[in-house]
């Protein structure tokens, strides 16, 4: 199992393998993500109180969760990277981070666009609303460090050890923000709506959250192999890979 | 101790002799304030309002600038390398680059605040939380600092990259210490964000050089 695993950190190893798995979660992710939007929007009761803009709920939870699962995948990838120096886990780290901003981002207008009918207002400085933008710059400093470092070597681990510093910052702020403001501004729409909603409702999104976590590995894998033969471009199985296109 | 000592004294040697570079730091401090009641208007109830939040976020600006003075010019002249491969306990040379930094750049930074609350019209009770949470956070705004000074020293032009980098880390500290001038200021108990404070410090002063060090290996590391 482990002799897998390392096999697995070999970038052509990875590479030949991910060709297989590839197509099938592409599938299988548009195949759900379009399933789940058709149930989203079509076959869900409409809110007693919000009424139809409700339905987009099915978009935002999604993404939200992704935002942060992904952080916390990149910060996993990071510590994998720095302990055991494999490279598939440096490569990973950066082909998570426009991933994980762009659902952070997703997340953020999509629950602007959410509030504006439910709330009265695009944006609230409310605890979750803060720490899923200070989310976002923890995503783009990320992107930013990798960009301004050129030296592939000290870029990976210098991202690793921004990736890890963040996710020790990550709680903190997720709670010193809420117990803030949430002292001076309570909170009077609560986000997590898993418990207090009906089957016909939980169920939809739950299935939209494993689709989205289809869609984010599918579109991780293509971005790895990417770096793959990016980074391996010198070597003879790329050479010959890409010369057999 | 000795190394820690050594290392202090000349790295203030250093700052002292540039002491230029040491006081633009805190003159943007000044002069950032100056300008929010030019553009706000100079009632002094709502700059009065709006002062803690102003000062605060001024300070962490004004922190960022200066994180410049730490590793750079030690970066430049090779003298980093030297420390990095001389086998001296390099968390040692952080904490006195830091606590060096931090006598040059957030110290003053406290010494400036009865000042400047005084033109934002801070009245005594608030005034007095300004000052201790300052005095209690520019250490970890420092430390915290140097995290992203070590990771972009080798770079040309780091300056708006820290900046980036660290001032989502600085969004727990800045949130803590506003809440609790606003606490002292309406009399509420604020013993709780001084604990909270004070475990946000004690954090940095651990875990942060760490990072630092780590970061200051990566630099030298071609």
């Amino acid at each position: 199992m482990l002799k897998w695993f390392h096999r697995l950190g070999s970038p052509k190893t990875f590479f030949e393998l991910s060709a297989k798995w590839h197509p099938w979660l592409l599938a299988l992710s548009m195949l759900s993500l379009t399933s789940g939007i058709i149930w989203a929007l079509l076959f869900v009761p409409p809110d007693y109180q919000q009424g139809n803009s409700v339905r987009i709920m099915y978009i935002h939870v999604p993404a939200a969760i992704l935002a942060q699962s992904g952080y916390m995948m990149m910060a996993g990838a990071a510590a994998v990277f720095l302990i055991w120096r494999m490279k598939l886990a440096d490569m990973a780290v950066a082909a998570i981070a426009p991933l994980g901003a762009a659902m952070t981002f997703l997340a953020l207008v999509t629950g602007a666009i959410w509030g504006k009918p439910t709330w009265g207002t695009w944006w609230v400085w409310d605890a979750r609303l803060t720490s899923t933008l200070v989310l976002f710059f923890l995503y783009v400093g990320m992107i930013a460090l990798r960009s301004a470092l050129d030296r592939q070597a000290t870029a990976g681990r210098a991202c690793a050890i921004l990736a890890l510093v963040g996710v020790v910052n990550l709680p903190i702020i997720k709670y010193s923000v809420e117990w803030w403001f949430t002292l001076h501004q309570p909170a009077s729409f609560s986000l997590t709506e898993k418990p207090a909603m009906p089957a016909e409702m939980w169920m939809p999104l739950l299935f939209m959250v494993i689709a989205y976590y289809l869609f984010f590995v599918t579109a991780l894998l293509s971005r790895l192999r990417n770096e793959i033969l990016n980074r391996e471009r010198d070597t003879e199985w790329v050479r010959k890979w890409v010369a057999a296109q | 101790m000795n190394f820690y000592l050594r290392t202090l004294r000349r790295d203030l040697r250093i700052h002292l002799r540039g002491l230029s570079e040491v006081i633009n730091p805190l003159v943007f401090f000044v002069v950032v304030i100056s300008l929010f009641p030019l553009g706000l208007g100079p009632s002094p109830q709502q700059l009065s309002e709006v002062a803690p939040g102003v000062i605060w976020v001024a300070a962490l600006l004004a922190t960022l600038m200066a994180m410049d003075l730490m590793f750079r010019d030690d970066f430049s002249d090779g003298s980093l390398e030297q420390v990095v491969v001389s086998g001296q306990p390099l968390l040692v040379f952080v904490f006195a680059k830091v606590t060096a930094h931090w006598l040059i750049s957030g110290l003053p930074l406290v010494l400036l605040v009865p000042a400047v609350g005084l033109v934002m019209f801070v009245d005594g009770d608030r005034l007095q939380a300004m000052v201790v949470t300052l005095l209690l956070v520019s250490p970890t705004l420092s430390l915290l600092g140097a995290i992203g000074a070590a990771l972009t020293v080798s770079l040309a032009r780091g300056g708006l990259l820290v900046s980036i980098l660290v001032l989502p880390l600085y969004v727990p500290v800045l949130v803590l210490a506003t809440a609790m001038v606003q606490a002292a200021g309406s009399e509420a108990d604020t013993a709780g964000y001084l604990y909270w404070l004070l475990a946000a410090l004690l954090a940095s002063i651990t875990l942060a050089p760490l990072a630092i060090a780590a970061g200051l290996r990566l630099a030298v590391d071609r």
